[in-house]
């Protein structure tokens, strides 16, 4: 007899997948334009543009299907680096992004493994 | 660098010009106004070569299957033949009257030949020939029978002096559209909604305000607008009325400086209202107008509650020489 193994949960499914990242983008966007520490650097972005760009960012982090490289993160960002942008900012986003998990209901194991995607853009992000 | 074939001459672009810019350079008269890839008034036809997909982006798939394109979002690779679209995407209308409501504000009102669908709130691309087009939100419903615009006398504008100065009753003119995504979508009939309109930003206000009410809206509906001073105020009566008649609809008028109180508000139409309504979860935004402030509006909006879905808005491109 042959017993099929459960197939893994992935991280995006157990996160609720696209719905939840719906359901996150709002309040991950309006922390993040009123933080003092960020906020700044979405001073003239268009919020349209900028709500899909989080959803990407959210997607990615949450372990969802993504197009993310390398390469569009360093050029995303580098207008940004040469304002200022450096390690305490991605910081500050990756607690934003905690907090918007915490305040979900998210357990913590979860928004860990959600925290360490993030932070494996760190480098990509200060063009490092 | 590519070339655009117009009528028997071609141009070559120059590194980065777009084909509206680089007719323009050579003395061809093509209208345009925003320079955004919004407006539509430099609408092209493509006959021959290879369109990048910007200069077609949001253009209604009929549109697209025939070629046509905004010249000034076009930077074509290759050689590119177009030609005028013409009247072939416009129809054919008359101004039937022209009331000033403030001292630099002028309602035009135009009766189009053909059946013309829109919603309350978009826009139009009003055309005095080939070469002069201008971009002005609808006011009226689409049951009575009339387009109306609220157009704003711009200092040494083309549009607005000819409006001003030249057309009258029973002059043709062509309308293109309608455009945008600004207006009133049936359904949630009990959410709460918050207009904000400035200057002539209140005109496709003026008219989503009155769909809402149509639709059988039930939710409260509150009307802002905004101006520099009283003079710029108006429509005043009527939005009055309309709120004295709609036991679920408040107008309140603003204005940043006024010599002598009056009936409206005093002071920057954002902090108004926030102080009225500093939550907005669960409400439903439109915000029409100046450009920066529209910008702002939205972000404040956003803060206070709205999510980004539930904020309509037009801001009102000023048109580029």
């Amino acid at each position: 007899m042959h017993i099929m193994s459960p197939s893994p949960v992935s991280l995006f499914e157990q996160l609720g997948g696209h719905a939840a990242v719906e359901a996150a983008v709002d309040n991950f966007y309006r922390k993040v334009l009123t933080d003092d520490r960020v906020s700044s650097f979405f001073d003239d972005v268009d919020m349209d543009r900028q709500r899909a760009k989080q959803k990407a960012f959210l997607t990615m982090a949450f372990g969802g299907p993504n197009s993310y490289s390398g390469k569009d993160m360093r050029n995303a960002h580098a207008r940004l680096v040469a304002k200022g942008l450096n390690g305490s900012h991605v910081d500050a986003i990756i607690e934003i992004l905690g907090a918007t998990l915490r305040e979900m209901g998210v357990a913590e194991g979860l928004i860990q493994q959600v925290a360490a995607i993030a932070e494996s853009t760190r480098n990509d992000v200060l063009n490092r | 660098m590519p070339a655009v074939q117009y009528g028997s001459c071609s141009y070559e672009l120059k590194q980065g010009e777009s084909v509206l810019d680089a007719l323009l350079r050579n003395g061809v008269a093509v209208a345009h106004a925003c320079k955004a890839g919004s407006c539509g008034s430099c609408l092209l036809r493509a006959v021959e070569g290879e369109l990048p997909a910007r200069a077609q982006a949001g253009l209604k798939d009929a549109w697209r299957a025939r070629g046509y394109f905004l010249a000034c979002v076009c930077q074509p690779e290759g050689d590119l033949t177009v030609a005028a679209v013409g009247n072939d995407a416009r129809i054919a209308a008359t101004i039937t009257a022209l009331d000033r409501l403030t001292h630099d504000v002028l309602r035009v009102r135009l009766v189009c030949d053909a059946p013309f669908d829109f919603r309350p709130g978009q826009y139009v691309t009003l055309f005095r020939d080939n070469a002069l087009a201008r971009s002005y939100s609808i006011a009226s419903l689409p049951e009575e029978g009339v387009i109306e615009l609220h157009v704003r006398r711009i200092p040494n504008g083309s549009m607005s002096g000819w409006l001003y100065q030249e057309a009258c009753a029973g002059t043709p003119v062509h309308l293109q559209g309608p455009s945008g995504e600004c207006f009133y979508a049936p359904g949630r009939e009990d959410q709460p909604l918050l207009l904000i309109g400035t200057g002539t930003g209140l005109a496709p206000l003026y008219g989503i305000v009155r769909d809402a009410l149509k639709s059988g809206h039930r939710g409260p509906i509150h009307l802002f607008h905004g101006a520099v001073r009283p003079a710029g105020l108006y429509l005043g009566e009527e939005l009055a009325a309309m709120a004295a008649a709609n036991a679920n609809l408040t107008y309140t008028p603003s204005v940043l400086e006024a010599d002598v109180p009056g009936p409206f508000e005093v002071g920057p139409i954002d902090g108004i209202i926030a102080r009225r309504f500093p939550k907005l979860d669960g409400w439903r935004g439109f915000v029409c107008g100046d450009p920066a402030l529209v910008q702002m509006l939205k972000k404040k909006l956003f803060l206070s509650g709205i999510a980004v879905r539930d904020i309509n808005a037009d801001a009102f491109l000023p048109s580029a020489s």
